[in-house]
C-alpha cells in the first residue's frame, strides 16, 4: 500500500497542477504567446511530433556520444587518480573548479573554437557529464576496505588483477549512481550546445519557436526535453536492473 | 611442509608491533596464536601471506626461505569478505580466477559445497547467506586454495556463541579431512583449547611469545572442552603474566 501511494501521489499532483494551470488560463483569459494551456501544448506536440522527432534523434545523438566519452574519461582518470595520489591531489581541485564555470558561458567559446558542427555539442555535455561520473567513480574507489585488496593479493594477483577484481567491481555501484545524474544532465547540455549555434536538435528547435513566440511549442519542446532525460535516466536505472543482480535482492 | 618463523620484528610507523617473534609449525600441525586484543597476532599473519613486510627476521618453509606473496600460504580473513557482487561458486573459486583454473576449481569447488553445508547455494549472492554459511563459504575459498598451510585469522569472532560454536565442531570434523596445516589466530581461550594441538601465547604489543602449551587429547567434543578447566586457568594466568601491570595511585593516601 505504501508503495502504490509512492507511485501515484505525485501522478496525482502532476494532474491536480494540470487542471488547475488549464482553469486558469480560460478562467483569466491568458493569451497563447504568454502562458499556453496545457491542452493546447498537447496540440503543439502532436502536431509537430515529427520534428520534435527528428531534431531530438540529434540531441540524444550528441547526448550519447558525450556520455560515452565522459564514462570513458571518467573510468581511465578514475583509475589513475587511484593508482597515482599525487596524480589525484592535483587534479581533483582542478576537477571541482571546472564545474563552477558557468556552461552557458563556456558553450559560444567552444563554438569559437570548434565550429558550428556537433563536436562543441558533444564537448558540452562532456563538461556538464564528466564531474558526477569522475567524482563518484573516483570516491567509490577510495572507499574500498583493502582488506578485500590483501585478500586477492595473498592469493597471488598483482596489482593490476586486483583493480579487475576487487577495486572497480566494487565501485560499479558509485559509477553508476554517478551515471544517473550525468543522464539527467546529458540532454540539457545538449540542447545549451545547440541553443548557442547550431542548425539541427531541440536546443535549435527551441530557440526558433521562441524568437517567433510560439509558446505552445516551446512548452512542447520543454516536455519532450523532460521526457528524454527521464528515458535516459531509465537507460541507467534499467542497465543496474539487469547487471547488478546483487543490489536488486537487497 | 614444515613452517619456521625467526626472530620476525615489525613496526607500524613509530610504534613497535612484533619484537624478536619465532615459532615452528610442523606439518599437518594446529597451531593457534593467543593474546590480547592488539597484540599483533593478525600482523604476523599478515606478514607470512607477503601481505605486509617484515622489519626482520626471517620465515621459511621446509627450510627454503619465503620472502613476499608465497604460494604456501591460504588466508582466512577475519570477516569473510565474500564479494557481494560475486555468487557464492565464484566467491569460493577466486583462486581459480586468479591463477587461470577456473573451470577445473568450479568442479572442484561443487563437489565440495555438500560437505561444506552450502548444497544449493552455489547461485546465491552472500547477502542471502547466514553468518555461518558466509564462513563456511569463506572457509571453502580458503581451503581450495593449493596452499599447504591455512591461516585463520579469528574465522568465528564475529558469530554468535552457538553458531561460533557449530564452526567450531565443523572445523574440526573437515580439519581430518582436509589434512593441512593450520596456523589459528584467536582470542578465545575455548576455540584454541578445543581446535588446536598447540597454543603459542602472545604478550601484549610489542607481541613475543611469552610461553607454549602443548594441548592433549585427540577425541575432542564438547564434554571434554568443559573439562579443561585447569588448563584455561593456567592459559589465563600466563597471559595476565604477559600484561603490563598498571598500579593506581591513590592521591587521598599522599602526605599532605
Amino acid at each position: 500500500m505504501k508503495k502504490y501511494n509512492q507511485k501515484i501521489m505525485p501522478v496525482m499532483l502532476i494532474a491536480a497542477l494540470l487542471i488547475i494551470w488549464e482553469g486558469a488560463v480560460y478562467a483569466f483569459h491568458i493569451p497563447m504567446y504568454v502562458l499556453p494551456s496545457p491542452t493546447e501544448v498537447m496540440k503543439a506536440l502532436t502536431e509537430e511530433a515529427g520534428v520534435l522527432m527528428g531534431h531530438g534523434a540529434v540531441t540524444v545523438a550528441e547526448a550519447l556520444m558525450g556520455m560515452g566519452i565522459s564514462l570513458a574519461l571518467a573510468v581511465f582518470l578514475g583509475i589513475v587518480m587511484d593508482c597515482f595520489p599525487l596524480v589525484r591531489q592535483g587534479l581533483y581541485p582542478i576537477l571541482v573548479v571546472t564545474q563552477t564555470v558557468p556552461m552557458i558561458v563556456m558553450a559560444p567559446v567552444l563554438i569559437i573554437y570548434m565550429g558550428f558542427g556537433i563536436a562543441p555539442k558533444i564537448l558540452t555535455v562532456v563538461l556538464m557529464c564528466f564531474f558526477p561520473v569522475a567524482v563518484s567513480f573516483c570516491d567509490g574507489l577510495a572507499q574500498v576496505d583493502e582488506e578485500y585488496v590483501n585478500l586477492v593479493r595473498s592469493y597471488g594477483a598483482g596489482k593490476l588483477k586486483s583493480y579487475g577484481l576487487v577495486k572497480i567491481p566494487a565501485a560499479v555501484p558509485a559509477l553508476i549512481s554517478g551515471l544517473k545524474v550525468a543522464a539527467t544532465y546529458s540532454i540539457s547540455g545538449a540542447v545549451v550546445g545547440e541553443w548557442i549555434g547550431a542548425q539541427k536538435g531541440l536546443g535549435y528547435y527551441l530557440l526558433r519557436v521562441k524568437n517567433s513566440y510560439m509558446l505552445d511549442r516551446v512548452f512542447a519542446c520543454v516536455t519532450v526535453i523532460v521526457f528524454l532525460s527521464l528515458c535516459m535516466n531509465g537507460v541507467i536505472r534499467l542497465y543496474q536492473y539487469r547487471a547488478l543482480p546483487y543490489m536488486r535482492r537487497k | 611442509m614444515k613452517l619456521k618463523v625467526e626472530e620476525l620484528t615489525f613496526s607500524y610507523e613509530n610504534r613497535k608491533v612484533l619484537d624478536s617473534i619465532g615459532f615452528a609449525v610442523d606439518e599437518g600441525e594446529f597451531v593457534s596464536l593467543l593474546g590480547p586484543s592488539g597484540s599483533g597476532k593478525s600482523t604476523i599473519l599478515k606478514l607470512l601471506t607477503g601481505v605486509l613486510t617484515p622489519f626482520g627476521g626471517s620465515i621459511a618453509v621446509d627450510d627454503r626461505p619465503v620472502e613476499g606473496l608465497s604460494q604456501h600460504f591460504a588466508y582466512m580473513p577475519q570477516n569473510d569478505l565474500l564479494f557481494p557482487w560475486k555468487t557464492i561458486l565464484d566467491n569460493v573459486c577466486l583462486y581459480g580466477q586468479i591463477h587461470g583454473s577456473l573451470e577445473a576449481m568450479r568442479r572442484e569447488a561443487k563437489a565440495s559445497f555438500p560437505e561444506f553445508g552450502l548444497a544449493g547455494y552455489e547461485d546465491s549472492y552472500p547477502s542471502q547467506l547466514s553468518g555461518g554459511m558466509r564462513q563456511r563459504a569463506a572457509f571453502l575459498r580458503t581451503a581450495l586454495c593449493k596452499a599447504d598451510i591455512l591461516l585463520l585469522d579469528e574465522p568465528f569472532g564475529a558469530l554468535d556463541v552457538i553458531t561460533r560454536g557449530e564452526m567450531q565442531d565443523w572445523l574440526l570434523k573437515i580439519r581430518r579431512k582436509l589434512n593441512r596445516t593450520v596456523v589459528l589466530v584467536t582470542h578465545d581461550m575455548d576455540e584454541a583449547i578445543y581446535l588446536s594441538d598447540r597454543i603459542l601465547i602472545l604478550n601484549q604489543s610489542p607481541a613475543r611469545i611469552t610461553h607454549e602449551i602443548v594441548v592433549e587429547g585427540r577425541q575432542r567434543d564438547r564434554q571434554w572442552l568443559y573439562g579443561q578447566g585447569e588448563l584455561r586457568k593456567e592459559i589465563y594466568d600466563r597471559i595476565m603474566a604477559g600484561v603490563r601491570e598498571v598500579k593506581t595511585y591513590d592521591s587521598s593516601m599522599a602526605p599532605q
